[in-house]
């Protein structure tokens, strides 16, 4: 009973890596680029909704849409002050502009709310769901937060295979300037992927601090880098690779925390991504890139 | 329609074309011809906008495109096949097809595609199928293909033959011909010259960057000059 337990634990952390993950891998499909603030924008996101209930007194899910609004506004102007101008230059400048920018939320945080801890109430109104005479207990945030994760998954493979804005972001994922010539505007296509990425990273933000309550300017970075490995461990650049990434990630983490060392868990995360790499260097579901002549 | 003028372009410090001016009348095939490396492409990417020039004015339909963005000058009609076909092999064929016609809203798709199939039956049968499977000669179809669909007035093609076997380029420069006879002006670049001064109205004969010489595909076809360069004679 305690392995379903912890695997279920892991399956719903790894689907809030997954839905980080997937704001990592669109914005580097579409603008080859590697957005470290992302996981900061995670923690804005957790801030407002933070805020929302308790300084005005909404409803949660009032305060995660909220939450969503603020942080595609601000992944839009984060894209269009540090990234846009950067479009030309080589990509290491704009690696260490993306850094910049991640301390630069961090410490704006910092400010605003100081560097005391909040206590997150969780946004999830469920009881726990108790199975097997109570042996098994499943937590409502677990079960959203899986629920929430395959809704995700569902609506974007819609959004991407079905729509014409979907069309246009492989188009630019694949050949930029064949995109242009169809008539595609890549900066749209770019800003429309920041407004998606930081929409969901705010929903993995409130998500994620209603499993873990803790809230503070940092709470972003370590998911953040570890939604990243997931990015890469699945293959970057795909979206079905960014969900199996994060859950996979997850259950490793979980097991690893249980069954191995709690302390040794991150190492033990990184190190099978480094197994899987030297491994499969793509990734899980890497493209392989067809070109005949 | 297509009105080239004082056109100069640098690769850093390279001077890649000098003071190339050309035009373009309504209803007419042109072509641009020239070895390998002469800035035949480097012209067509400059027209529709993925090369700024640094000096030079280019004006469509009597307008300047010059400071224009590549996906605004597609909305005005001048479509562009670009150098090495340039599909989205991650994409199926029938996607490829829709996104030729992006920037076209006001078109029924079902219509122009099934117009395409027509002519490519080929396409039809691999629709589903990932553009990056077809064989080289229907890549090239799809290329055609995903330029017809944006219905240009100005249609610009850069090496439509290139790598094909002989029937095919055959099938494409008839195709050429076709597309003329029913509207659309073309702006052919080509190494295979003597096909394309076979099918088109006037030449430009491209070196290192500058016109050597032009005019009517006939008097080219007898100039020694070209003779010797470019028909292997």
């Amino acid at each position: 009973m305690d392995f379903l337990s912890y695997l279920i634990s892991g399956i719903s952390l790894g689907s809030i890596y997954a839905i980080i993950a997937l704001g990592y891998t669109m914005v580097y499909g579409i603008a080859r680029m590697l957005n470290f603030a992302h996981g900061d924008v995670i923690m804005v996101g957790a801030y407002m909704s933070f805020m929302a209930t308790t300084r005005f007194g909404w409803h949660p899910l009032l305060s995660v849409l909220f939450a969503m609004v603020v942080c595609t506004v601000l992944g839009i102007v984060i894209e269009q002050l540090a990234y846009k101008p950067l479009r030309a230059a080589p990509s290491l400048a704009v690696l260490i502009t993306a850094i910049g920018v991640s301390y630069f939320l961090q410490n704006a945080a910092l400010l605003l709310w100081s560097a005391n801890p909040k206590s997150f109430s969780s946004v999830v109104p469920f009881d726990s769901l108790r199975l097997f005479n109570g042996r098994l207990i499943i937590s409502g945030t677990t079960i959203v937060s899986i629920f929430v994760c395959v809704i995700i998954i569902l609506a974007l493979n819609t959004i991407v295979n079905k729509t014409k804005i979907g069309k246009a972001m492989r188009a630019v994922s694949e050949d930029k300037d064949a995109a242009q010539l169809m008539g595609v505007s890549v900066n749209r296509t770019i800003s429309i992927t920041f407004a998606i990425g930081s929409a969901l990273a705010a929903v993995a933000g409130v998500l994620l601090c209603s499993a873990y309550p803790i809230l503070m300017p940092t709470t972003g970075a370590m998911p953040g880098i570890k939604a990243f490995t997931a990015a890469v461990f699945g293959g970057i650049g795909s979206i079905p690779g960014a969900f199996l990434g994060g859950i996979l990630l997850g259950i490793i983490e979980i097991f690893g925390k249980a069954y191995i060392s709690t302390q040794l868990s991150d190492a033990i995360v990184f190190a099978v991504l480094i197994i899987i790499l030297i491994v499969k260097p793509t990734g899980l579901l890497g493209k392989k890139v067809l070109v005949k002549v | 329609m297509l009105n080239v003028s004082g056109l100069q372009v640098f690769y850093g410090n390279i001077h890649a074309i000098k003071d190339v001016s050309f035009y373009v009348e309504e209803g007419e095939i042109v072509t641009l011809i020239g070895a390998n490396g002469a800035g035949k492409s480097t012209i067509l990417n400059t027209v529709s906008g993925l090369i700024r020039p640094t000096a030079g004015t280019i004006e469509f339909l009597d307008h300047s495109i010059l400071n224009l963005t590549p996906h605004k000058i597609v909305r005005k009609r001048l479509a562009h096949c670009p150098e090495g076909r340039r599909l989205f092999l991650q994409m199926s064929v029938e996607e490829n097809l829709e996104m030729g016609a992006y920037a076209r809203d006001d078109i029924d798709m079902d219509a122009e595609m099934a117009d395409v199939f027509s002519r490519f039956p080929i396409l039809e049968e691999r629709r589903t199928q990932l553009a990056g499977s077809l064989s080289g000669g229907e890549q090239q179809m799809l290329a055609m293909g995903r330029a017809m669909m944006s219905k240009p007035i100005l249609l610009m093609l850069d090496e439509p033959s290139m790598g094909l076997a002989p029937i095919l380029v055959e099938q494409i420069f008839d195709l050429i011909v076709e597309l003329n006879e029913t509207g659309t002006t073309i702006l052919l670049v080509e190494q295979n010259a003597q096909m394309a001064l076979s099918i088109a109205d006037r030449g430009y004969v491209l070196e290192t960057g500058s016109i050597v010489t032009m005019g009517n595909c006939i008097d080219l076809l007898n100039d020694e000059r070209v003779k010797k360069a470019y028909l292997g004679g």
